[in-house]
């Protein structure tokens, strides 16, 4: 009898460690969303861009070195905006501090917040894209009809990978407007 | 339920309460083994009849039977129910039944949770089959419910898929608790680790994968809860999210989750191939190492599902390696159970018919798992027929034949009768001939281009499709041969001795059959 | 030989069916005569294609030499377990030998697939480092999945244009016989020159979407949000077909990939055709948008946009499938027409129905509303015209 009670205490104790493992992996698998987040920061999977503006630094320019620079302006389906690039293509040297803009308007009778979410292709030059000051670092409150150039400061690093000839911006506009603070909980 | 009537009619000594009551409240590990093998052979059936749906649609190109909304739903809750209510319950019945009697034990470990884990699967299925009959129709998003089509564009069905997913995942995690406990705390003196059955071993080792990985898949589905209601941007890239990520998690959870399915019935034909071959498994402790370094080794492969959703080449190459290991301890297994058969004095009775073309059907699986390994041949096999052939035969051949051998070989000792040798064998041969006819045409027309989850599909894929639907058909009355085979088994027949086959060892044959009630209520001597 | 095998056994079952006259024998003629002459003519592709990139050439190689590998592997592995079944019966074996492991063999069984696993390592890593090629490209191309289609951008030219299925929905409701390229035909393919590095530029708008050309060896996903890359050069023109392979929604087996590859000139001049076609288009989209039409031509245009974009769903007698609501007798269909307009131009709030701004023009859209307004037992009556599309598509 002693016996049955020993082994029943023993099982309780080792159900509660296992349970303890179940929670602990319960909180990894959230905790990897920052850790996604911090390791698509420090590898540049996926593109991510830092969501952070970053100082501009005194780099040699390397007028050597060519990189096609594609902007692409996408809109989310459920948006009424008009948004473009000023320039759809750039050549750049590494280095060389960037200066260019996107139009955007809104095209609907009610005042809306939007945001810019960036991407880069390819993945890896996400980390060597630097920006010194982007639009897509705040949200863009627009008036109802209300149309601006929207600012992006960048230069490439002059450690951009010697194989890369092309580089790809993204930049897709969501309509954010009423979601608030509360849609960003994710980002960063 | 007659099984145990007339096992009842043995077993006077034995105190069980009757009735209804009985199979609600009931601890024992041998009621709740029975329940849980009945469960997953009805949920076998139910996800089968959706694959005979599925089939019917793709016999010939065009549209017939059911609209392309209709077959997605099929697609996506023939494999939520064989994954996670056929094959893995099915498994669990093995455990609850078998572990207890191999290890020397009286029962499982938590008896009142173990009733519970289990009454929570009919809630969960419930649940599950309900959602397509909901407004805007169930889940259609494959059962790898990728966001943001199971988020954003998903029914409104999927928040009770969600909370299905959410109580079925309770009932593995509390499963695979009793079985840890079970084994390491109520092995009979002697028993040790080494000394365990390896199906015993497969299984602690599955026990500990589902409880790493179980609670992932509840967090992704509860990130995908607070995404659909609560204003998360967990997978949408408007609120700073990646839908990539999603399937990063998924597939941390997923990858181990197809291991979770296969290593118990890895266990299942280690235990039928040595009885069989009347000869002790070969290199029974490099089994246990190789088990273990597949579940090790299923935690750092999971990006391999991924190869087209554009990652960096070094991630490219790492998750290529990683995923071509898994076939060292893989191959170690095989080459095992080969050396095990090797000069033995083989008899082929059904289980050890299932367990021979488990192995070498498995085999064919793994060799196209090697094949999808290799990164740049994964852009062309990814999301065709390739794919769909390949994982049919680890589950189908693989998974569910090892479950048909265990049931084989244990049914005398569970009901006290020998099963029809006759219908065992017309079972056997009919499911292995059609499993091939329905699955090995699919390898053609994967590599033709077929892109899997399409309900229609160009003409130059006809020929190879309708023989996986004639096979299928012929797959599915198959298995009807099994449930006439069970009845008759469970009704009478000859009595079985304790100990049916000549060639088998382990503690469950010093018991007579049926096994009483309960069992090692006095721990057995272990020399 | 074979053939006339083949067709003897047809005759002689043709012959058996007809006979005895049953319907089920009959079916079976056919059945067995599909599959007989699947075998006999032999045309049918059932292995990976070798295709027109080096890059997929380089696949198809790397491909021959895993399943030679493979095969053998298990042509040894299986050998070995039939010849133990056959040698190691308990008829022709009755003593079991006792043998429980050997270290040396276990060795031996570890090593020898690492070693081939790792001979096979070798080349796929060289293959893999030559797809990751960075180099300048020729032409970009942003292809951007949409439920259920696909836009091509060419970002140097200004041209862009939607690919839908072309194939009938007759054909494939079985009410008319399928042609050549049953659902892997498009209205407008993508056309891209011989020879030169296109780098394709992947997205989405809704899901997660996935192209594939299997002939260039291309398959890269389109993720919401993020934008992806892949690239071909393809030393064949020719047209190739493909499809979307990622599960996206109800149409996914609907959404086909069609690349036309045209020699240099050709493409040349397909590109200047392209942008006259464009300029005109956006002329007559705008005389369209300003005048009024009449019912006659509304309700003609709308019906053959319906069938065109939206019988897919809500069906060709506006009853809905499924999750589909129905349009014939719907609230929205016979009430104020503004918030009719208001849900085909801008979509649903919950993505189920696109927005169709931008896909088709003013006119286009008022035909469409016009035609569910009033078409089957819908009797809104009223007539919508373009610029009050305009005008609601603003609010």
């Amino acid at each position: 009898m002693n016996d049955r009670t020993e082994l029943k205490a023993k099982n309780r104790k080792l159900l509660l460690r296992l349970l303890s493992v179940v929670a602990g992996m319960t909180l990894f698998a959230f905790a990897l969303v920052p850790i996604y987040d911090v390791f698509c920061d420090y590898t540049g999977i996926n593109g991510k861009t830092g969501g952070q503006e970053e100082a501009a630094t005194d780099m040699q320019i390397d007028g050597s070195r060519e990189i096609s620079l594609d902007f692409i302006a996408m809109k989310s389906s459920d948006i009424k905006a008009s948004f473009h690039p000023r320039q759809s293509k750039m050549v750049v040297h590494p280095g060389k501090v960037y200066l260019t803009d996107f139009f955007v308007k809104n095209d609907t009778d009610n005042p809306v917040i939007l945001q810019a979410v960036p991407s880069v292709s390819p993945g890896l030059a996400a980390l060597m894209l630097h920006k010194t000051e982007c639009f897509c670092f705040n949200q863009q409150p627009l008036a109802a009809g209300e149309e601006k150039w929207m600012t992006l400061r960048f230069f490439l690093d002059t450690e951009f990978p010697e194989d890369i000839h092309n580089l790809t911006l993204q930049y897709t506009l969501y309509d954010i407007t009423g979601k608030g603070e509360t849609g960003a909980v994710a980002a960063n | 339920m007659s099984t145990i009537e007339h096992t009842a009619d043995h077993d006077h000594h034995d105190h069980k309460p009757t009735g209804i009551t009985r199979w609600l409240f009931t601890t024992n590990h041998k009621d709740i083994g029975t329940m849980y093998l009945i469960f997953s052979l009805l949920m076998f059936f139910v996800g089968g009849g959706m694959a005979m749906v599925i089939r019917m649609e793709l016999f010939q190109p065009g549209l017939q039977i059911v609209d392309p909304a209709f077959f997605n739903q099929m697609t996506t809750m023939h494999g939520l129910i064989m994954v996670f209510g056929a094959v893995m319950p099915g498994m669990v019945g093995f455990a609850n039944w078998m572990i207890p009697m191999m290890i020397g034990a009286p029962d499982m470990a938590l008896p009142r949770m173990n009733n519970w884990s289990f009454w929570l699967l009919p809630a969960a299925f419930t649940i599950m089959i309900l959602t397509p009959f909901m407004d805007g129709g169930g889940p259609a998003f494959g059962w790898t419910f990728y966001a943001p089509l199971s988020t954003t564009y998903a029914p409104p069905s999927t928040d009770f898929f969600i909370f299905a997913v959410h109580i079925m995942g309770m009932s593995s995690i509390m499963g695979a608790i009793n079985v840890i406990v079970t084994i390491m705390n109520m092995r009979a003196p002697g028993m040790t680790y080494m000394k365990m059955p390896l199906f015993v071993w497969t299984w602690f080792i599955t026990a500990f994968l589902l409880i790493a990985v179980m609670p992932v898949l509840a967090s992704v589905v509860t990130m995908m809860l607070t995404d659909r209601n609560f204003g998360t941007s967990f997978f949408d890239a408007a609120g700073g999210g990646d839908p990539v990520m999603f399937q990063h998690i998924f597939w941390f959870f997923g990858h181990p989750e197809v291991y979770i399915m296969i290593l118990p019935s890895f266990g299942l034909a280690s235990a039928i191939i040595p009885t069989f071959a009347r000869k002790k498994l070969f290199g029974y402790s490099s089994m246990v190492y190789a088990t273990g370094s597949i579940a090790g080794l299923s935690f750092i492969v999971w990006a391999h599902h991924m190869f087209t959703t554009g990652m960096p080449l070094a991630a490219e190459l790492f998750f290529m390696y990683a995923t071509m290991l898994i076939a060292v301890p893989t191959g170690v297994k095989v080459f095992n159970w080969v050396a095990t058969m090797w000069q033995g004095s083989m008899t082929f009775e059904t289980p050890m018919l299932f367990a021979i073309a488990f192995v070498i059907l498995f085999t064919i699986g793994g060799l196209s798992g090697v094949m999808m390994a290799i990164a740049p041949l994964d852009t062309q096999y990814h999301d065709t027929y390739f794919i769909v052939a390949h994982f049919h035969y680890v589950l189908f051949p693989g998974a569910i034949f090892g479950g048909f051998a265990g049931a084989y070989y244990w049914l005398p000792k569970w009901t006290g009768h020998m099963y029809s040798e006759g219908l065992g064998k017309a079972h056997f041969w009919t499911s292995m001939i059609f499993v091939n006819m329905t699955f090995f045409p699919m390898h053609f027309s994967g590599l033709a281009g077929m892109p899997r989850r399409i309900p229609d599909y160009s003409q130059q894929f006809a020929d190879f499709n309708m023989w996986s639907s004639i096979g299928a058909f012929g797959l599915g009355l198959s298995q009807l041969i099994f449930v006439w085979m069970l009845i008759k088994t469970a009704r009478g027949g000859e009595k079985a001795p304790a100990k049916p086959w000549d060639g088998a060892e382990g503690l469950e044959w010093t018991l007579p059959s049926p096994a009483p009630y309960h069992s090692f209520s006095t721990p057995p001597k272990i020399d | 030989m074979k053939i006339k095998i083949a067709f003897n056994m047809i005759l002689i079952w043709g012959l058996m069916g007809m006979a005895i006259g049953k319907k089920i024998k009959l079916t079976l003629v056919t059945l067995l005569a599909s599959l007989m002459s699947q075998a006999a003519l032999a045309d049918i592709q059932y292995n990976l294609t070798k295709g027109v990139t080096e890059t997929s050439q380089e696949v198809y190689d790397l491909h021959m030499i895993v399943t030679w590998v493979c095969v053998v592997i298990g042509v040894v592995v299986f050998g070995i377990m039939f010849l133990s079944m056959f040698l190691h019966s308990k008829s022709r074996n009755p003593v079991p030998a006792k043998f429980s492991h050997s270290t040396l063999m276990e060795i031996i069984w570890t090593t020898i697939p690492f070693v081939i696993l790792i001979s096979l390592a070798v080349p796929a890593t060289k293959t893999l480092i030559s797809i990751e090629d960075n180099s300048k490209s020729d032409i970009d191309i942003l292809i951007t999945g949409y439920q259920w289609k696909w836009e091509y951008k060419y970002l140097e030219e200004d041209i862009s244009f939607f690919s839908n299925l072309s194939t009938p929905s007759e054909q494939i409701n079985g009410e008319a016989p399928k042609g050549e390229h049953y659902l892997l035909e498009v209205d407008k393919p993508l056309v891209i020159p011989v020879g030169k590095k296109i780098r394709f530029l992947v997205t989405s708008k809704d899901v997660i979407h996935s192209w594939f050309v299997p002939a260039f060896s291309v398959k890269q996903d389109g993720v919401p949000g993020f934008i992806n890359e892949a690239w071909t050069r393809v030393d064949k023109p020719g047209i190739y077909r493909g499809q979307c392979t990622e599960l996206c929604g109800k149409d996914h087996g609907f959404m086909p990939v069609v690349v036309e590859v045209k020699s240099a000139e050709d493409y040349a001049s397909w590109i200047a055709e392209q942008k006259v076609l464009q300029e005109q288009a956006k002329i007559a989209a705008a005389a369209a948008s300003a005048t009024s039409w009449s019912r006659e031509d509304l309700m003609a245009k709308g019906e053959e946009i319906y069938n065109a974009k939206c019988a897919a769903c809500h069906g060709v007698d506006g009853k809905g499938a499924g999750p589909f609501p129905a349009l014939d007798g719907s609230k929205i269909a016979n009430g104020p027409a503004d918030p009719h307009i208001n849900v085909v131009v801008n979509g649903s709030s919950n993505n189920m129905m696109p927005a169709w701004k931008g896909q088709l023009t003013d006119a286009e859209i008022a035909a469409v509303i016009t035609f569910e307004r009033n078409a089957w037992s819908n009797k809104a009556g009223d007539l919508v015209q373009p610029a009050q599309v305009a005008s609601t598509a603003k609010q």
